[in-house]
């Protein structure tokens, strides 16, 4: 018999689309020349690069040019905010975010902190959103940054980026969005939403891991990331990762097309898991907002239990799933998102984020739920914490 | 990441529950840390006879609470209050260096309960119930994922 193995992690990374890969592999031992070269084979290699920026550009509604690929989106929130903190240090040294960023956002900002910077890290509400009054709010004359995720990893909370950015335009600061969960999910387009720089990674949208993108508006003082060669106008130099980044052009381009049809699937995924697990399972809550979230986004906290201990049992009938509690983490804290929306440490450790993903079905959401609510009942049998 | 032995201990927990008479109960943790386990013990002419556990927390304090108590039973109090973490972890194929505070919490758990014991035989009243975090919270490092 074959043991089920039902994906529904896909905010942790996709699997690698099979047209993405048939167009990466000739790069490897074919293709494998040089970009910065002047013969055939390194010049197919640049044409590739460029063909990719060009995709890139497409997708986000920006210029070529205005595309530098990365390492990842860990790499591009870093040189997002490093770069443009430290370009702009005579300006002001004030950065506001918020107390959900992912981690790349985060600790590059308590980096900075004790480098001289200082950081507003504006709370959220219980659904996860700031308000653009919020943003307006913390301004301050030496404020040089704003970002602001696009979409959160864990709760999916969608924020009122174009409201935000309209913010930062009249203030004349520059805007930030770690767009990494967001990019191939749901439409974005840095012109008419006025974003000035936007991190985005190949893993996140049915591309390989380890390479990313990063939008910087024409105009906006940065400083380079990476010293060395010229690859990248020599602000991110080092050979280019040819595959990875013609994985990410063919990745991208994917996701845009027919995005309003997949999401509207993915849509309908998540409001049957949302409603069935709310209907059958005592003792829930639904984790951020109810409609500005990622269309593939569920988060789930169940009273009386631990995360990672549901996410073993979860594991044992082929269910792979993600939890904030701090079991999972390494840490000792359940996930500072979490914790921001208000919840307290036990309702915290208690989360469940199921993601969905292109190949997920209707039927994923009945395996789900004929197993999911009696693995709770049998925690909570076992948990001192829950009295009948 | 965890042993067979932890998965099985996990996944078929011994000696779930609480016992109705108990003649010792503790309680350690706190929701704050993440893991919480209640222990009940019956004891007969100071031997463990029974032993009983339920608990709030992930893989490893599953595993190390059904293996604590598996560890217990037959044996006198004298050797109860001497088994450590780490024999609780040697005898579940070990676990996982980040996941060897989770098994701090036995240890804790079983003291409490012996503790409650003594004070109930010296006719004291009242329950034994503790919030420390047998994890030592400040030794560990906060590590993180993405
Ligand atoms: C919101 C967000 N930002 C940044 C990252 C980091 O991306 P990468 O794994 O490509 O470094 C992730 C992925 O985990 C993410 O979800
Ligand atoms: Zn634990």
């Amino acid at each position: 018999m074959d043991k089920k193995f039902i994906y529904l992690d896909h905010a942790a990374t996709t699997f690698v689309k099979p047209e993405v890969l048939e167009a990466m592999l000739p790069f490897f031992n074919e293709k494998y020349g040089n970009p910065s070269t002047i013969y055939s084979i390194g010049r197919e290699s640049k044409k590739a690069i460029d063909e990719a920026r060009d995709k890139v550009a497409l997708a986000i509604g920006s210029q070529a040019n205005e595309i530098f690929f990365t390492g990842s989106g860990t790499e591009a929130d870093n040189w997002a905010i490093k770069g443009v903190a430290y370009a702009n240090r005579a300006r002001g040294n004030h950065i506001i975010t918020t107390a959900i960023e992912h981690h790349a956002v985060l600790h590059t900002c308590q980096y900075l902190e004790s480098d001289g910077f200082e950081v507003t890290y504006l709370p959220v509400d219980e659904y996860g959103l700031v308000t653009p009054e919020q943003v307006r709010d913390a301004v301050k004359p030496n404020t040089i940054l704003v970002s602001i995720m696009f979409a959160n990893n864990e709760i999916g909370t969608v924020q009122p980026i174009e409201e935000i950015a309209k913010i930062t335009k009249e203030k004349g600061i520059y805007f930030h969005t770690d767009a990494v969960q967001a990019i191939g999910n749901i439409p974005i387009n840095v012109e008419k939403m006025g974003i000035d720089l936007l991190s985005m990674s190949a893993h996140k949208f049915y591309g390989p891991k380890g390479v990313g993108a990063l939008y910087v508006r024409k105009g906006v003082k940065i400083t380079s990331f990476i010293h060395g060669g010229a690859q990248e106008k020599g602000r991110r130099a080092s050979t280019e990762n040819v595959a990875g980044i013609v994985g990410l052009g063919k990745a991208i381009e994917i996701a845009t097309n027919n995005m309003e049809a997949k999401n509207k699937k993915l849509i309908e995924l998540r409001d049957k898991a949302i409603k069935e697990v709310m209907e059958k399972v005592p003792y829930v809550r639904l984790n951020g907002h109810p409609t500005k979230r990622l269309p593939g986004n569920v988060n789930f906290s169940f009273e009386f239990i631990e995360g990672e201990s549901l996410l073993l049992m979860l594991d044992m009938v082929g269910i792979a799933a993600s939890s904030g509690s701090a079991c999972t983490s390494g840490s000792l804290d359940p996930s500072h998102v979490l914790l921001a929306i208000g919840l307290p440490h036990e309702i915290a450790h208690g989360s469940l984020r199921l993601t969905f993903g292109e190949d997920n079905t209707n039927e994923d959401i009945d395996y789900l739920m004929q197993k999911l609510p009696p693995i709770v009942e049998r925690l909570r049998q076992m948990s001192p914490l829950y009295v009948k | 990441m965890y042993s067979e032995k932890v998965m099985d201990h996990f996944m078929n927990p011994r000696n779930v529950g609480e016992i109705e008479d108990a003649d010792g109960v503790g309680q350690v943790g706190n929701p704050k840390c993440g893991d919480i386990m209640k222990m009940s013990l019956k004891i007969e002419n100071n031997i463990i006879v029974d032993a009983k556990f339920k608990t709030f927390g992930c893989g490893a304090a599953v595993a190390t609470s059904s293996m604590a108590t598996e560890l217990i039973k037959g044996k006198t109090i004298e050797e109860a209050l001497a088994i450590t973490n780490k024999a609780v972890a040697d005898a579940l194929d070990g676990l996982p260096p980040v996941k060897m505070h989770c098994s701090n919490l036995a240890e804790e758990a079983i003291k409490a309960a012996l503790e409650d014991y003594m004070r109930k035989k010296n006719g004291e009243t009242g329950d034994n119930k503790t919030t420390s975090c047998g994890r030592r919270c400040e030794d560990i490092e906060h590590l993180h994922k993405d």
